[in-house]
């Protein structure tokens, strides 16, 4: 199935429309999340880090840290203070897999109302969806040309 | 005939329909705003008290058609239609408080312009005597419309300055045939035609319905054969500060002058200046609130002796969005006055 083309304003309009409307600032979302993403990043490194220090193999180190991220993504969620600094942070917090535990979490929230099994259930993947299935889909493909071309 | 047709969009009534009561109510956030002392009742809690926020949308909804109700003093088994709207799917909330309240029942839709809507569709009936008191009744609440709309609440999705934040504010006026005990009358409607320039963005609102407030109001203005200054305050529901801005620009080019002066935009009025709402407030709420509170106070202490309230309203469906639809807009004109 093609999928049809965006309509677009004529230009005169578009002309008006972009004269007014404030821009993004792409600059300071850039470097917010950089930084807020970096932070991030270190921090949940160096907690790995100690963990290694107490002799804990790095596998298992790594599966803590990652559950942990996800844990506290979800509670943040919850307490109503992920949003905000979502707001502030953008990529920063999305592309970790703090913005998965997120979507997650959110989504369950919002439709918990409905019951927890058609509710929560069925809408906990609605934005998290795409990225499993097309991640997924992905994955297998490359694993399988992979094998083929390890088999020539 | 009791109406005065104008035009193809307007008409004006010969024994204009009088506000009787009206009550209005909102979250807090709302109330804090510049103009929370013109709120019946404020809820400090997004729940109202209540488990879900559909809910909480439907309480405030009956608090504000009761409010009406007890300061018109007349019983609800006396008002013959109730026009009532929300931005929910199927208007749960209205049919809801429809069922609450027992009054014969028609549903609006016209997105943030359905409070204009309800107000045309129950001056037009008290003022045929098709109904001796009508009910015209509209709300928003912030999360419902998230929900509905865009994303999960907690979502954390980065949004663009040019959005806006949907207030929780719901407006009742209870409208009764001329001559009653009143100060305030609905004297003319101006319908709006849909207009789309084909803008695609949802976190855009402004640009989707400033070209059907410039429609609107240039229909207004000529077919009552009026100027801009015939009016003390020109009210646009949710332009925000960015379709404000294109409205201004727009009207300017179809030679629509004065505007500027005497503009105000609900929305940033109830909301004021604050970078956490981006381009200002949104949603039915908005010229519900600031047009049966804010606005209607004015006229009442006769601060004022005219007022357009022009609620503007995107005819947004995410489902048509994402087929790649553009968004239509839409805006109702109704004239304020002083008796």
């Amino acid at each position: 199935m093609k999928r049809k083309a965006k309509p677009q304003p004529p230009p005169w309009y578009a002309a008006i429309v972009k004269k007014h409307t404030p821009p993004r600032p792409l600059a300071a979302h850039c470097l917010a999340a950089f930084a807020g993403g970096g932070l991030l990043c270190a921090l949940a490194q160096s907690a790995q880090y100690l963990l290694i220090l107490r002799h804990i193999p790095e596998q298992t180190a790594s599966t803590i840290v990652v559950l942990a991220t996800v844990a506290l993504a979800a509670l943040f969620t919850g307490l109503n203070i992920y949003d905000a600094a979502a707001q502030r942070l953008g990529a920063g917090l999305a592309v970790p897999i703090t913005g998965f535990a997120n979507s997650l979490a959110a989504a369950m929230l919002e439709h918990k109302n409905e019951g927890y099994v058609l509710g929560s259930g069925c809408n906990s993947f609605k934005l998290a969806g795409a990225v499993v299935v097309f991640g997924l889909v992905s994955a297998l493909t490359l694993s399988l040309a992979a094998l083929l071309l390890g088999l020539l | 005939m009791e109406i005065l047709k104008l035009g193809r969009q307007s008409w004006r009534y010969v024994h204009p329909p009088q506000i009787c009561g009206q009550g209005i109510c909102g979250g807090r956030t709302e109330g804090q705003g510049p103009l929370g002392k013109s709120f019946d009742h404020i809820y400090t809690d997004l729940y109202a008290g209540e488990s879900t926020f559909e809910k909480a949308e439907q309480k405030m909804q009956m608090k504000a058609a009761e409010t009406a109700l007890t300061k018109a003093g007349v019983a609800r088994e006396q008002v013959d239609l109730l026009c009532a709207g929300d931005l929910l799917n199927q208007n749960t909330p209205s049919a809801f408080s429809a069922r609450a309240l027992g009054i014969p029942f028609f549903g609006m839709y016209t997105a943030c312009a359905t409070i204009c809507q309800a107000l045309a569709a129950a001056s037009l009936a008290v003022a045929c005597g098709a109904a001796g008191y009508a009910l015209a009744l509209a709300g928003s609440h912030t999360c419902t419309a998230e929900k509905q709309f865009r994303y999960p609440n907690e979502y954390g999705a980065q949004k663009p300055p040019s959005s806006q934040y949907t207030v929780c504010a719901a407006g009742a006026a209870l409208l009764g045939p001329a001559g009653t005990k009143s100060r305030v009358c609905i004297s003319g409607v101006t319908v709006g035609r849909v207009i789309d320039l084909s803008v695609c963005d949802p976190f855009n609102m402004g640009a989707v319905m400033a070209p059907a407030f410039a429609d609107t109001l240039a229909a207004h203005l000529r077919e009552n054969q009026r100027q801009a200054g015939d009016y003390d305050l020109i009210l646009s529901g949710d332009l925000g500060k960015a379709g404000q801005a294109i409205a201004l620009e727009l009207l300017e080019g179809n030679g629509v002058t004065d505007v500027a002066e005497r503009f105000g935009d609900c929305g940033q009025m109830l909301l004021g200046e604050n970078k956490k709402f981006f381009c200002g407030g949104s949603g039915i709420g908005c010229a519900a609130a600031v047009g049966l509170g804010h606005a209607y106070d004015l006229l009442r202490q006769g601060k004022m002796q005219r007022i357009l309230l022009c609620a503007t309203g995107a005819l947004l469906s995410p489902c048509a969005n994402q087929q790649r639809e553009s968004i239509p807009g839409i805006c109702h004109g109704i004239v304020m006055e002083r008796v």
